[in-house]
């Protein structure tokens, strides 16, 4: 684990999946150097959004500067070219979540996105009045309102799996609510707002035994650990490239082949059609099918090399590292009495929601900031799960592979010191 | 770091920590929820207007904020008592000023203890906070008053 390793010993090491540094980690990511207030930037807002490394900005940069052209139709060098790398991002995704074919991987703009097309396509088909759909008490409001807006237009009702009190669903609660009434179950793999790992394998197997489809929304796993949408068995899988070191604006929907092929289109247009003519249309097979017109093309190839950079480092490794990050992390907050911890689950990600006694969430953050330590402090976008807490607010510290254990301590050091203004 | 202190000066925790008419008024005629969905800060302003003279009796208020908006509350309700409807309408705006740090300025001598709050422009994600009792006050003053909100 020392920072001494040459460049050149570090390839390999970084191969071998082992361990890795993070301070030789850090190097790859330029915004990380900076000072902010005059203070080293220490960035714990990893579950809004990730930094990207430089590999990422030069794929981008090489795009756009030497391989920009438009995929699937120009017949010259650059389409062709283009077309290939967009083409070998899907490659990747589907390797790095153990897909079974390339194309069951659907590029979209984000979670949001892939979830709302899960909703409107398969969901519109599929869910007639008086069907239930399950979700749970920690879910992000994406993955809320979409099943609300379906549960509205088709007469079916929407259930909602508890938690308890240390954050965790309960799964006897969930065994009762399936029924053969149920017909989709949607549940995010990690909380957002608490870090709770959630027993996805197990909850779709359950679900499969009444007849469900299971939709995952895996925006806060796959920067943390190693995702099988195999092993796990769920349907549908979603997550965002810019949580897991990618641009922006891209986003990736897995289905099961036979789901997809099944599952009417989303957006319709260019891209997405066989033929068309004013009596008749018929469509692409997957995954062209849902991905009308010119889609975001630097975006995919970024997030493909962003899946190159993380999958060189090494997933486990990453879940190693972090887990005694969290235990670092944890450790030094919860030194400080005035420090809540909300959400003490058994399986837990890299992020630390607490609350600090005497002061407001958003005066924590303000505070944090001004040390240096950005932070996210607010309802996360998850409002019931708040309101199941009796809380307006946390604050919320999410961790990456390239923060440090001196980082964890410049937070509870920052913490502190937001104690002392307001004293 | 000056620029903090500013922010979390001493009246400002001192408001924040005992904020003046922070309570339901049972005399009030008047009330409007205020709600940032940004942050989830969430205020109820509870006003008792003499209708006939167009005059702020009483102000209180409740909900829960960040010592931004607290103060602001605070502060806002403990500057209305006996100030007409288009008074407390120009006061709004001068603390809009001050707030947005518009180019025509606040009238610093209208503001008076208000000016304390100034700092808060130094924080744009921030003054949403200290706004929302103002946007609650006006919701309040109308007479159809609806829950209203700073988006």
């Amino acid at each position: 684990m020392s920072s001494a390793l040459s460049t050149a010993n570090l390839k390999g090491w970084r191969r071998s999946g082992m361990a890795f540094d993070p301070d030789d980690v850090r190097k790859d990511f330029p915004i990380l150097g900076q000072r902010v207030h005059g203070k080293p930037l220490v960035y714990l807002d990893n579950a809004a959004t990730t930094q990207k490394p430089q590999a990422v900005l030069d794929a981008l940069n090489y795009y756009y500067r030497a391989g920009n052209a438009n995929v699937h139709r120009g017949i010259h060098l650059l389409s062709e070219r283009a077309t290939t790398q967009y083409e070998g991002a899907r490659a990747k995704v589907k390797h790095f979540i153990n897909a079974s074919h390339n194309d069951e991987i659907i590029f979209v703009r984000g979670t949001t996105e892939a979830i709302n097309l899960v909703a409107q396509t398969y969901g519109r088909k599929s869910v007639k009045a008086g069907d239930e759909i399950v979700i749970s008490t920690m879910e992000h409001h994406s993955n809320i309102v979409p099943w609300q807006i379906l549960c509205e237009e088709s007469g079916a009702m929407l259930r909602v799996i508890p938690i308890n009190d240390a954050g965790e669903l309960v799964i006897d609660e969930y065994k009762k609510i399936l029924t053969e009434r149920t017909r989709i179950v949607a549940i995010t793999h990690v909380s957002n707002a608490l870090g709770t790992i959630n027993p996805v394998k197990e909850m779709a197997e359950l679900a499969h035994q009444w007849g469900a489809v299971v939709v995952v929304d895996g925006a806060q796993a796959v920067p943390h650990m190693a995702v099988d949408v195999k092993e796990l068995a769920c349907d549908f899988y979603a997550f965002s490239g810019h949580k897991l070191f990618g641009p922006t604006g891209v986003g990736v929907l897995y289905g099961r082949a036979a789901l997809l092929e099944a599952m009417p289109p989303y957006q319709t247009g260019g891209s997405m059609i066989n033929s068309v003519s004013f009596e008749r249309t018929t469509y692409s097979a997957p995954p062209q099918k849902f991905e009308a017109g010119t889609p975001n093309i630097a975006g995919v190839i970024g997030l493909g090399a962003a899946i190159d950079y993380v999958s060189e480092i090494g997933m486990e490794a990453i879940s190693r590292y972090e887990h005694e990050l969290l235990m670092h992390a944890t450790e030094a907050l919860s030194a400080i009495k005035e420090v809540r911890i909300i959400g003490d689950a058994r399986k837990k990600a890299c992020l630390i929601s607490f609350v600090l006694a005497g002061v407001h969430p958003h005066d924590v953050g303000t505070i944090l900031d001004h040390e240096g330590v950005a932070t996210r402090s607010g309802h996360h976008c998850a409002m019931p799960l708040m309101a199941r807490l009796g809380l307006p607010a946390t604050v919320r510290a999410s961790l990456a592979f390239y923060n440090t254990k001196e980082e964890a301590e410049a937070l509870a050091r920052a913490v502190l010191r937001a104690l002392e203004v307001f004293r | 770091m000056s620029d903090l202190r500013e922010l979390y000066q001493e009246v400002i925790l001192d408001h924040s920590r005992r904020p003046q008419n922070f309570r339901k008024l049972a005399t009030a005629n008047r009330r409007a929820e205020g709600y940032n969905p940004l942050c989830g800060d969430q205020i109820t302003i509870y006003v008792e207007l003499d209708d006939k003279n167009d005059i702020v009796r009483d102000v209180g208020f409740e909900g829960s904020g960040c010592a931004s908006s607290k103060a602001a509350g605070s502060m806002m309700t403990a500057s209305l008592k006996g100030r007409t409807k288009a008074e407390t309408q120009e006061l709004f705006q001068q603390v809009h000023a001050m707030l947005m740090g518009s180019s025509s300025g606040a009238d610093t001598e209208k503001l008076g203890k208000l000016m304390v709050l100034a700092g808060v422009r130094e924080f744009p994600s921030r003054v949403k906070c200290a706004t929302l009792c103002w946007h609650a006050l006006a919701a309040a003053l109308k007479r159809d008053a609806v829950q209203i909100s700073t988006e």
